[in-house]
């Protein structure tokens, strides 16, 4: 798989390798490609509930792969809004889908402009590239 | 790739590479600990189908001459006397005090000859304990490491036979388990054993370092596709047979006794490393013992995660992973003999939540390799 290709342009990313997209008013957080490739087999995925209020910069959550365990970071601060709980039973969802079926969180955010310090998908895509 | 000119590469290293595996520093050795298709694709071929894996990073040391047998005896915790020319068998090398240097297999390759293979991580300081045993006690006997020079390749699953009988010219329905032979494989002679650390039937294939490469094409091109499978394929696999890892459930600090692998301990043989350290061992007895969890859905036990009873600690995961097979949470474990019963409830603590956790029968997912021979 070609790392440097594929992260889409629609939403921003995090050096910790997550993304940020809007919809609507809120906005919905995953993983990028790298960061599930890179993981392997994820095979638990725990999330905050709905209502926490998340930091940026700050774990709202874990993934583990086989081999692994890794934090989440929540790319912007805001409130949970909604949570992907399909991702319980299917946590491969998110090495199959990173970008649309393997979503985690849901947030309002407390500050939208938070969102213009973060990677664009071309700042991302140079980064991992290294 | 600067980082690997410092490591050891096996004769495959350039076949995992075009694979696109994944590369690890494995004791020293650059070794691919998954391929593209990932840990649990491999991990279900080889449960289901069958995979291959390089183990060439394994010790591998022959012992040659009058007193070869007398040398692997003395070095082994396990009666090799009671092992026929042609089998080979599991076994530990333990230190004075009676803790493990190793788990090995040893194959008994004739009155004069004996391969050990070892753990990667233990060839240098396994093969000085057996040199300096071989001068302590004047044994005349070669020992020649053919690590460098040969290649160790796992063929493991219930397809394994299916794939290796139409390029041998042996019968291996014949051979049974923990026996081996010397075969040809596609022209090539290659020392085939039936044995494996997956809990699955297989067979690992010994040849010269320049046939090794050949040898892993033509296994993976033959009509059972096998899966190519790296280090955590391996460890999933072994872990779920409910094998012991060397540095995970058994080193220099624990008792053959408390991780149940009594078993290859002959305390009733002449003399060997180890042994009346062990003798009183087994005459005090152990106080913690090595089992199997299974854990309650919530994250993965990872080694040195705590086990904990009414919210006391009582002990710690030596292993542990999400099973493939099972699609749950498992974990080897010591634990103080009282609470080491198969049924008994207990909890291990993943970042500082408790999730349950029961005393299991091992293996966790059951055996399917050959028996050995009957006496």
């Amino acid at each position: 798989m070609s790392e440097s290709a594929g992260n889409p342009p629609d939403r921003r990313y995090t050096s910790e390798h997550e993304w940020i997209k809007a919809d609507g008013d809120e906005y919905v957080v995953g993983i990028t490609s790298f960061a599930q490739d890179q993981l392997g087999d994820i095979v638990y995925v725990e999330l905050p509930k709905v209502g926490d209020h998340v930091e940026a910069g700050t774990a709202f959550g874990v993934i583990e792969s086989v081999k692994t365990a890794s934090d989440l970071y929540a790319p912007v601060s805001g409130e949970v809004v909604a949570v992907n709980a399909s991702l319980v039973e299917q946590p491969q969802a998110v090495n199959d889908d990173p970008y649309s079926g393997g979503w985690m969180i849901r947030i309002k955010a407390d500050d939208t402009s938070a969102l213009d310090e973060l990677l664009t998908a071309d700042q991302y895509t140079a980064q991992i590239g290294d | 790739m600067s980082e690997s000119s410092l490591l050891l590469e096996t004769p495959l290293n350039a076949a995992h590479r075009r694979l696109g595996a994944r590369m690890v520093d494995f004791a020293g050795w650059d070794m691919p600990v998954q391929y593209p298709t990932g840990i649990l694709a491999e991990h279900r071929a080889v449960r289901g189908n069958v995979g291959v894996f390089d183990l060439s990073h394994m010790g591998r040391v022959v012992l040659h001459g009058r007193d070869a047998v007398q040398l692997a005896q003395v070095c082994a915790t396990r009666d090799l006397a009671r092992v026929r020319d042609g089998e080979a068998a599991y076994s530990l090398l333990c230190l004075d005090d009676g803790g493990i240097l190793d788990d090995v297999i040893a194959y008994r390759r004739g009155a004069e000859e004996v391969l050990f293979v070892f753990n990667a991580s233990n060839r240098v300081v396994d093969t000085e304990q057996t040199l300096s045993q071989r001068q302590r006690r004047g044994l005349s006997v070669d020992v020649d490491d053919r690590t460098l020079t040969t290649a160790l390749i796992g063929l493991q699953g219930p397809a394994a036979q299916a794939t290796l009988e139409p390029l041998c010219d042996v019968d291996l329905e014949q051979l049974a388990g923990y026996s081996f032979l010397q075969a040809r494989v596609d022209g090539a002679p290659v020392f085939v054993s039936r044995t494996g650390y997956t809990g699955e039937d297989g067979f690992e294939l010994m040849v010269d370092a320049e046939q090794a490469e050949g040898l892993w094409e033509l296994l993976l091109s033959q009509p059972t596709q096998p899966v190519a499978c790296g280090l955590g394929a391996r460890d999933t696999l072994r872990t779920e047979a409910g094998f012991a890892l060397y540095g995970h459930e058994i080193d220099r600090t624990t008792s053959p006794f408390e991780a149940r692998l009594g078993w290859v301990v002959n305390l009733d043989k002449d003399d060997f490393v180890g042994r009346e350290a062990l003798v009183r061992q087994k005459a005090d007895g152990v106080e913690r013992r090595l089992v199997g969890l299974t854990v309650a859905s919530g994250g993965v036990p990872r080694p040195e995660t705590p086990v904990v009873d009414d919210g006391t600690p009582v002990g710690q995961v030596t292993s542990g992973t999400h099973s493939p097979t099972l699609q749950r949470s498992i974990a080897l474990a010591y634990v103080p003999l009282p609470l080491a019963g198969t049924g008994q409830q207990l909890a291990v603590e993943v970042r500082g939540r408790e999730l349950s956790a029961e005393v299991t029968r091992l293996p966790f997912v059951p055996h399917h390799f050959r028996p050995r021979a009957q006496a």
